[in-house]
């Protein structure tokens, strides 16, 4: 199976070099393709100096842009399997195996390591107003998508050709992840959460600070309502 | 105090408002981004046309004694102004960008077909 990685990065020049050598260890047949949206440090130029392919956006558009500038490329270049993985360390690539082998076995068309599913997810430290806004969101997409989903918000996933073919074709803007999920049961496609631990991130911020935090949860619980009345064509073929 | 009629139009105008807007972005013509301030001005002119105390109240608050619902023009105004200034800056965004667009195509474009 052709697989790809798919690291989109903004400002990590601190971190990449390392998630490129991890993913390198994980898998050295993998494609790496970093997705440098508009950073403003030399995060594209250490990318390439890695051994990474890097595509440069040449402004800012947020994680959904450039997440589905991965997807787009995975997809025209005939990838079947690709992994998503952020730039700033926080996904482990030594724990991509777990999330990559039901997808790889047929079982499910996109797989989402999840660090509140199990007794793995124990050690994740994040803010208490961070984890009321996510247990709300897990609670709204399981009612949605009538599954339970515990970490509605990771980006650490696992697809195949045909989640790449949805997500190149429509993926959800600015913070798409919670989106998608509702997005992908839509489209009848199959979605399973595997436990992973996440580190704490060691460079570098977190694209989500308080003050947006507020707009980002409006902002998808308004795309979720709105989403749900809306009528899907299922499922996308190749052709 | 609020005429009744006066309450119930404003009320229609208001549900109207987060009708369109809601189809709007279901339809995908209007992305959640900058739909928000729209929902956010129809909610509270929905509240303030039907809550009538409360238009009331907030019209004693600021001295209009006549003519209660001036308070609603007065919002629906500063809710459109704020709207305006806001699609001020999208727009100001949008020009940066398609500019520095611009840049790197024409520089492509001397990569591609330029001599040397």
């Amino acid at each position: 199976m052709r697989g790809i990685a798919l690291v989109p990065a903004l400002n990590e020049e601190g971190t990449i070099a390392t998630v490129i050598a991890e993913l390198r260890a994980f898998d050295s047949e993998l494609e790496i393709l970093v997705i440098d949206d508009g950073s403003h440090d030399r995060t594209a130029e250490v990318a390439q100096r890695s051994g990474a392919r890097v595509v440069r956006l040449p402004f800012n558009l947020g994680i959904g842009g450039a997440v589905q500038t991965g997807f787009r490329y995975a997809f025209e270049n005939g990838f079947e399997l690709a992994v998503r993985v952020d730039g700033d360390g926080q996904h482990d690539p030594s724990q991509l195996a777990a999330v990559v082998e039901p997808v790889v076995r047929g079982d499910t068309d996109i797989a989402v390591g999840s660090r509140y599913l199990g007794a793995r997810g124990d050690g994740y430290r994040s803010s208490a107003m961070r984890r009321v806004g996510i247990r709300l969101l897990a609670r709204v997409v399981s009612l949605l998508t009538r599954q339970r989903i515990t970490d509605p918000t990771s980006g650490f996933q696992a697809l195949n050709r045909k989640a790449i073919m949805l997500f190149a074709a429509d993926y959800p803007h600015d913070y798409p992840e919670v989106e998608a999920i509702v997005l992908v049961e839509r489209h009848r496609l199959r979605l399973v959460e595997v436990p992973i631990a996440m580190r704490p991130r060691t460079a570098g911020r977190s694209s989500i600070r308080t003050l947006s935090s507020v707009y980002y949860m409006v902002k998808v619980l308004v795309a979720l309502f709105v989403g749900s009345f809306r009528r899907y064509s299922t499922p996308l073929e190749e052709k | 105090m609020t005429p009744l009629k006066v309450s119930i139009a404003a009320s229609i105008a208001s549900v109207i408002l987060l009708l369109v807007v809601f189809e709007l972005i279901r339809s995908r013509r209007l992305r959640e981004r900058y739909a928000l301030l729209w929902l956010l001005t129809g909610v509270v002119l929905l509240v303030l046309s039907a809550w009538r105390g409360g238009l009331n109240t907030i019209a004693d608050w600021v001295g209009v004694e006549t003519y209660p619902p001036a308070i609603l023009f007065a919002v629906a105004s500063l809710f459109i102004l704020a709207v305006l200034l806001h699609y001020s800056t999208v727009i100001s965004k949008l020009s940066d960008q398609n500019s520095i667009l611009a840049q790197r195509l024409a520089l492509l474009e001397e990569r591609i077909t330029g001599s040397g």
